[in-house]
């Protein structure tokens, strides 16, 4: 009997202690999640951050100069108070399309060769040494733009500056061909293989089959890999600041010095600019622009991918 | 009519030959491109790289010039990046993966995640300007430009951790907490170690993003010209690409080959973090 109640004592005693360990358990358990929960919102703190100083030091930047000047002002020279931004936004918009020209055929080629031509042995050999391509440092390219492709163009075009728009465009090029390679590539080999054995079971020889059946359906995913790759084209700052020069001009001569918006940053943050004067305000009105443009460009390349899938 | 087909198909054949060698062709002019990168680099800077370059401060003169400063900042940059982002991202992926109700909210910050990878460096670089160094106070110095970097990289760590926690299966967590393990004892003892390989493969290959970046430090004012190493997280700074970038940019000729040399200098160190990434990728990485 009394031993009963002994049991009966330390079971409830076991419980009760269980219970009292556990209490700091718990305690973690509730803990755990919004500690959690607030290092998820810093990311979401981080773009409400970008967007609200952007917004900010644009607005303050549009007391002193008219929109209507900003963006359709032709003369880009914030040291004699011209604003107008059209000189740096064609600049950024010739680097991309040199850029795009350089990487487009080069990458979709390369994609469709690793995709629907190589081994796989050669595959996984030569697509790690592509993406080695995407890791190099953007300064380094930059080095080689000014000191390797920018002389060697020199020999062709003799008019040409020594900082121009067309190395800097190419070298921004060879920078996201991995981009588009990898990509399309990743998206070239989810057409399942069925699809591909159709074909040549018809009689289709390889190159029919990448162009006519896997190409249009991978489309939607080579599509959004061109358009990710034109976005990081806008962004990309150190090549365009060491090679293509600072002279915002509203050219389309790829052989002339021209400036880029993220080039303008760099040199509107390194120049003798002090806080709160109307150049220190531009460079964030420069930055606004170019993050809507990146913004857009992001969007449009994740509503293509989404809204034009092929699903197999 | 039979003779015209055979004719036909010969042309076909022909046109895939054709474009089977196109195609290899524009593939080996991207390999050819990181040759001749390559090959550029060490011709001009290896005769440069010594062990007074690595030791050396930046100097006006070539021959004293070094890379001591900028490669000791970058280190202590990235111990100061690491541990934030690393936290943040990891805790972000658990949150995702694990906690988030499937609604709104959720939603918005995959989304949000998504779209601040794609935005330029130096979109970051202005943040940092303005919260770090002039709302925060913190100035030109060493914690502004570690703390915009880990901001920086925090997606691409997030993104990573996220794959790495969803390829642990569901049997595993399922066995845990039929065991009578809590939630967050499965996830720290189950979930966690079985995804750590992915998760440091990411991250190690994300910090070595932060560590060639040059643009946001611009912004945030890594300075090209320091001749201490940092005594604090509020001295001034310079990492690796400043001086690089420095170098490249002087008129004379011979700067350029002391830029090739810092290059290689910058590129051996970043080869040594993709060659460790790529080794706990395959050492350590779980099949199910």
């Amino acid at each position: 009997m009394t031993k009963k109640a002994n049991l009966n004592y330390s079971v409830q005693e076991m419980i009760s202690k269980n219970k009292k360990s556990n209490s700091l358990g718990n305690l973690v358990e509730k803990l755990v999640p919004i500690f959690l929960l607030f290092c998820a919102i810093v990311s979401v703190l981080t773009t409400i951050g970008i967007v609200f100083t952007l917004l900010k030091e644009s607005l303050t930047f549009f007391t002193k100069v008219s929109l209507k000047d900003f963006y359709f002002g032709t003369e880009w020279s914030p040291w004699t108070d011209k604003f107008g931004v059209a000189p740096l936004i064609t600049g950024t918009l010739l680097i991309t399309v040199i850029a795009i020209c350089v990487a487009l055929p080069i990458g979709l080629a390369a994609a469709i060769y690793l995709s629907e031509y190589a081994s796989e042995k050669v595959r996984r050999t030569i697509k790690p040494i592509l993406e080695i391509l995407a890791g190099i440092p953007t300064v380094v390219y930059g080095f080689f733009a000014l000191t390797f492709v920018s002389p060697l163009l020199g020999e062709i075009f003799t008019d040409m500056k020594i900082f121009n728009a067309l190395s800097a465009g190419i070298v921004v090029g060879i920078m996201i061909i991995p981009m588009i390679a990898s990509l399309s590539e990743d998206a070239m080999s989810a057409v399942p293989r069925s699809l591909r054995d159709g074909a040549l079971g018809l009689g289709a020889t390889k190159f029919e089959v990448a162009i006519k059946v896997v190409l249009p359906a991978a489309l939607s995913g080579i599509i959004a890999s061109v358009v990710l790759a034109i976005s990081r084209a806008i962004g990309e700052t150190m090549i365009v600041t060491i090679a293509a020069g600072a002279t915002p001009n509203m050219t389309f001569d790829p052989t002339q010095s021209i400036q880029t918006l993220t080039a303008f940053i760099v040199q509107g943050a390194t120049g003798d600019t002090s806080y709160h004067s109307v150049i220190y305000n531009s460079i964030y009105a420069v930055g606004f622009t170019l993050f809507v443009f990146t913004l857009l460009m992001n969007i449009l390349s994740q509503y293509i991918s989404r809204k034009f899938r092929e699903d197999y | 009519m039979h003779t015209n087909n055979t004719s036909k198909l010969k042309n076909r054949v022909i046109l895939n030959k054709l474009f089977k060698l196109l195609f290899i062709f524009a593939t080996s002019i991207a390999l050819l491109f990181l040759g001749v990168l390559i090959y550029r680099i060490l011709s001009q800077g290896l005769d440069y790289l010594t062990i007074d370059f690595l030791k050396n401060y930046p100097a006006p003169y070539i021959e004293e010039a070094g890379i001591f400063a900028g490669l000791m900042g970058s280190l202590f940059m990235i111990a100061i990046t690491a541990p934030v982002a690393i936290i943040l991202g990891v805790s972000t992926a658990i949150y995702l993966e694990e906690y988030a109700k499937q609604n709104k909210f959720t939603r918005f910050i995959q989304v949000n995640v998504q779209n601040l990878a794609g935005v330029p460096s130096i979109v970051f670089g202005l943040l940092g300007l303005t919260f770090f160094v002039y709302m925060l106070e913190l100035g030109y110095t060493l914690i502004a430009g570690a703390l915009t970097m880990s901001l920086l990289v925090l997606p691409v760590i997030v993104v990573a951790a996220q794959e790495a926690i969803r390829s642990v299966p569901k049997e595993l967590r399922d066995a845990s907490i039929g065991m009578g393990a809590t939630k967050w004892q499965t996830i720290w003892r189950i979930v966690l170690p079985a995804s750590i390989p992915g998760i440091l493969t990411g991250s190690i290959l994300a910090l070595s993003r932060a560590i060639g970046e040059t643009a946001p430090l611009i912004i945030v004012g890594a300075a090209a010209a320091i001749y201490t190493i940092p005594d604090s997280i509020f001295s001034k700074y310079t990492v690796m690409p400043m001086q690089i970038w420095s170098w490249t940019s002087r008129p004379q000729e011979e700067w350029q080959y002391v830029a090739a040399a810092g290059i290689i200098v910058l590129l051996i160190i970043l080869l040594c973090m993709n060659a460790i990434a790529v080794w706990i990728r395959n050492k350590f990485q779980n099949r199910y």
